[in-house]
């Protein structure tokens, strides 16, 4: 059952509806140009070597072999990238030094995860260009892998980053009791008295947790596409969530002038953060260089398992305390993450995230940024957000339990409000959190009884800050009255239909009369990416921006026709038409139609910062899951689920939808199936889809909405974004409802039938 | 102090690397092409023919992105090489519309908000038809089993079971919904039908 828990609004004529997307038909005729789809004239194929340790010294590469080969145009090595201009590189995880990002491409002295790439080659045929890479000798010198994060905290451990590159930035891998370490960074959130806070509480509670490594598996593996012209001018197709980020990263690398490097975002097959970075590109092009040709390289699947960026595996400990009536009075966090082989795991997410939903006058959050030889870290959805408030989830259901209080009102008790501060010392704005748990309580699923044996429920909650930052839009106006709508937000799942509905909205216009498409880094001003849940908001800004500056010029242009002033004409969206003095009327149609012989077409524009023009809306949502744990086998199985958010105002709201069950399908993932297996060599043992179990059709109920509008007042309709929390919740209300049914506390992630049946064994030793 | 290199039984690749031409009946046309004896279906698909449609996911059976129907039967074309469907007849995701209007399929995905990125749409879509080829009137279970070959990352499969329930609705009854308009409210509707509706047909 899908609900929708606002005031049915007439306002709208356009928000509200669910058109089908713009690029749907391409979609679902195979028509879609997705990366590796690209194909080029001349176009030559390439292959990374990788390395099969997770920890050595590359002292020797021999291509000449491969280089023999018929077919075989180019070899490249890390040799051959120009040694930075720029010494340290600005992330978003902190600065570091720009040589990592090199090494991480292509590695330098060192191989820091198995899969590391040594080596590319290219030829004119993809299975030549397997055959080459087979060929290419490599020396290593192999030692010890650092592959747990226990390896890597000790005192001996083996030092990752050992080359002095990490004494250019401040702060990074501080020398542990004197001694290198392999903690990156170390940081302290909070405010308040935790040791008073301790002392007035009535209950403490202390437990440990754990969450696996997981990719964000994407159906579409990595690709880039690339022509390094003999202008100098370099194109690279690939599908990533943001040109601009990627034009950025690969001049960097590759010391190109930003006007030089023109990033065209192909149609994308999943991302969820992880297609922010750059793996094959800066390769592509220097191979391109080399042979005059276009050169294509994309992934196999056991590339991307092994070296793309997944989300740290971490460990969590957590100290609550509360009053008897369950109000929390101090809550003291520790969260470690492994980063991977460089610095730059997303445990400040987690940190800013863990406490979010709920106000805790003491509070203390640290945060471990820990290297290990596993493949570098990058975002995935709430990046750090699932792990770092599965542990307070799960401990706010275990008080609700020795409190006797119904855990979804152990946690209204304790909601967060409008300018509560967080744990960073940002303010609660104007959100739903409130409303939200209030529509958990009332809601027949949670109403309802468990009937049966091993049956359980449990509840969880998500927050998430949500994106702003840049976009850009343009909005051009044809003389039979249809709009092209250029934006810079790569579509990954629907940007086009609610962008457009947006602009279709604010001039009163039909979504069908707007043609709405994406830029490249040449053709649209510069845009973020598609993620951290900031495109309908932000862009939507940019395009809601671009309508207004449209309007403004039609105005001017209906009072020249009019030969009256431009303030004596008004654009009302709700007629789509131009209002002068004396009652005179021109439609938006009939403007348009008019543009060509009084002074020309005219074009709309807008390049916003969020920040100039509104205010993020942060997200919540609450998660309720009925399971049944099979005693026998240990396994889960999920029966009933319904994802509750505060969505601001849903744009379109079937895509609203598809974006909570998509995440919380996720999370059912990290919380039962998935997770990275390594062997104490650094191995991965379970490198296919096959072994890495995401969840498929089978496995899961329909996933029920409720979508709660409490609208965002810093934008123009009250967007939220709502991509990014659904994952959170999954984790804690899937293990507080397993301890439901069967009476066992899951504390490490997955709860694969494993861990049930160890849990199971120990419950009945211990009866 | 090691040396590697990939893959040592390198010697044989010539013995495996025979040029082959293969004749085929693809999305109804006969297409002769030069094919690599090492190159799958796919590969012959999208490098050979240039029908990009049908996606390499996992390129070993597990994804199910590259999904076509071999001579009736649904097969992962990664799994199946080049030179194998030499006579045989092959219908891709860029088969499955006809010249005049969508497949009920490729329609009811549309409405149902079926798709995210769409990279594993071709896949589902082939899938299902050849699911409803032989049962259009197929329960939510069973479109989930017959389905569970299909790995989506995006939608939690619950707008994909939808819209194969509203197209084999659409296939059994013969009543093809109105073309695809900018103002569907389908996938409204499609959404909130209650999970015991849906058990019970």
């Amino acid at each position: 059952m899908t609900t929708t828990e606002s005031a049915p609004s007439t306002e709208y004529r356009v928000i509200g509806t669910n058109p089908v997307r713009p690029d749907g038909v391409d979609k679902v005729t195979g028509r879609a140009v997705y990366g590796a789809d690209v194909r080029l004239p001349g176009m030559l194929y390439g292959k990374v070597l990788r390395s099969p340790h997770a920890h050595a010294l590359v002292k020797r590469v021999d291509a000449s072999k491969a280089l023999a080969l018929p077919g075989v145009h180019a070899v490249l090595t890390n040799a051959d990238f120009p040694e930075p201009l720029e010494p340290v590189m600005q992330t978003v995880r902190g600065p570091q030094p720009t040589r990592w990002d090199t090494e991480r491409i292509l590695a330098g002295r060192k191989v820091l995860f198995r899969g590391h790439p040594v080596a590319a080659v290219c030829a004119t045929d993809p299975h030549v260009a397997e055959d080459a890479a087979a060929l290419i000798e490599v020396e290593y010198e192999v030692l010890q892998a650092v592959a747990t994060l226990d390896d890597a905290l000790a005192p001996d451990a083996p030092i990752l980053h050992d080359d002095g590159l990490a004494s250019l930035v401040d702060g990074l891998f501080d020398p542990v009791d004197g001694k290198p370490s392999n903690i990156a960074r170390q940081f302290t959130l909070g405010f308040g008295d935790l040791e008073a806070g301790f002392a007035q509480a009535d209950i403490v509670l202390e437990r440990q947790y754990e969450t696996a490594m997981y990719h964000q598996g994407y159906i579409e593996p990595h690709n880039a596409t690339a022509v390094w012209n003999r202008d100098g001018k370099v194109t690279i197709w690939t599908s990533t969530q943001g040109a601009f980020g990627i034009r950025q990263n690969v001049a960097r690398v590759l010391n190109l002038p930003l006007g030089d490097l023109r990033v065209i975002p192909a149609e994308i097959g999943g991302g969820f953060g992880a297609k922010n970075v750059v793996y094959l590109e800066p390769i592509a092009a220097l191979l391109s260089r080399k042979t005059g040709r276009p050169v294509q390289l994309t992934m196999n699947r056991t590339e991307v398992l092994e070296a793309t960026g997944p989300t740290s595996g971490t460990r969590s400990w957590i100290k609550v305390g509360a009053t008897k009536e369950g109000k929390l009075l101090a809550a003291d966090v520790r969260l470690e993450f492994e980063a991977g082989a460089y610095p730059g795991s997303p445990v400040a997410g987690g940190a800013r995230c863990a406490l979010g939903p709920y106000v805790v006058p003491n509070q203390r959050v640290v945060g471990l940024d820990v290297v290990l030889n596993r493949p570098k870290t990058a975002a995935y959805r709430a990046p750090g957000a699932p792990a770092g408030e599965f542990p307070v989830e799960s401990i706010l259901d275990e008080l609700a339990e020795q409190l006797d209080i119904d855990p979804m009102e152990l946690r209204l008790r304790n909601c967060t409000a409008l300018g509560m501060p967080r744990s960073d010392g940002a303010v609660q704005g104007n959100i739903g959190a409130r409303e939200v748990m209030q529509a958990v309580i009332s809601h027949p699923h949670y109403r309802s009884e468990t009937v049966g044996a091993d049956i359980g429920r449990g509840v969880a909650m998500g927050f998430w800050q949500n994106g702003g930052g840049e976009s850009s839009a343009y909005a051009m106006v044809h003389a039979d009255g249809r709009v092209t709508l250029v934006t810079g937000s790569v579509d990954i799942g629907g940007q086009r239909a609610a962008l457009a509905m947006q602009f279709a909205e604010a001039m009163g216009i039909a979504y069908e009369d707007i043609n709405s498409l994406v830029g490249d880094t040449d053709t649209i001003g510069f845009t973020g990416n598609t993620g951290g849940s900031r495109t309908t908001f932000a862009t939507g800004w940019a395009v809601y921006q671009a309508a207004m500056d449209v309007r403004e010029q039609l105005e001017q242009r209906a009072a020249r026709i009019w030969e009256c002033a431009a303030d004596e004409v008004a654009y009302d969206p709700s007629d789509a038409a131009l209002h002068g003095p004396d009652g005179k009327v021109m439609t938006f149609k009939e403007a348009a139609r008019r543009l060509p012989g009084t002074g020309g077409m005219i074009q709309g524009q807008a390049d916003i910062v969020s920040t100039n023009v509104g205010k993020v809306g942060a997200c919540f949502g609450a998660h309720i899951a009925d399971v049944h744990v099979d005693r026998e086998t240990g396994k889960v199985t999920v029966l009933r689920y319904t994802a509750v958010q505060d969505v601001g105002k849903a744009i379109h709201p079937a895509y609203v939808e598809g974006q909570i069950q998509g995440g919380a399908v996720q999370g059912i993932g990290m919380a039962l199936n998935e997770e990275y297996v390594y062997d104490s060599n650094g191995r991965m043992l379970n490198a296919s889809f096959l072994d890495y179990r995401m969840p498929v059709a089978n496995d899961l109920p329909m996933i029920d909405t409720v979508l709660v509008e409490v609208p965002n007042p810093g934008h123009p309709y009250g967007v939220r974004g709502v991509g990014e929390v659904p994952i959170i919740p999954p984790l804690g209300a899937i293990a507080n409802a397993i301890h439901d049914a069967i009476g066992v506390r899951v504390t490490s992630l997955p709860a694969s039938p494993r861990v049930i049946l160890e849990l199971l064994d120990e419950q009945a030793g211990g009866a | 102090m090691t040396t590697e290199t990939g893959r040592p039984a390198l010697e044989a690749r010539d013995a495996l690397d025979e040029r082959i031409v293969v004749t085929a009946t693809i999305n109804g046309d006969e297409r002769s092409w030069l094919s690599s004896s090492r190159d799958s279906l796919l590969e012959a698909l999208r490098e050979r023919l240039q029908l990009t449609g049908s996606k390499e996911g996992c390129n070993n059976g597990n994804c199910g992105a590259c999904s076509v129907i071999l001579d009736g039967r649904l097969v992962n074309s990664c799994l199946v090489m080049a030179a194998e469907v030499e006579g045989a007849s092959v219908t891709t995701v860029e088969g499955l519309a006809r010249p005049e209007a969508l497949h009920p399929l490729q329609t009811a995905f549309l409405e149902n908000a079926a798709l995210q990125c769409g990279i594993c749409t071709p896949g589902f879509l082939v899938a299902s038809s050849a699911l409803l080829a032989q049962n259009t009137a197929p329960s939510e279970e069973e479109i989930r089993f017959w389905l569970a070959g299909n790995l989506c990352r995006c939608t939690g499969y619950d707008k994909i079971i939808r819209a194969v329930q509203q197209a084999a609705e659409e296939v059994r009854t013969g009543v093809h919904r109105s073309p695809i308009a900018g103002t569907g409210t389908h996938g409204a509707e499609a959404g909130v039908e209650s999970n015991t509706a849906i058990e019970g047909e």
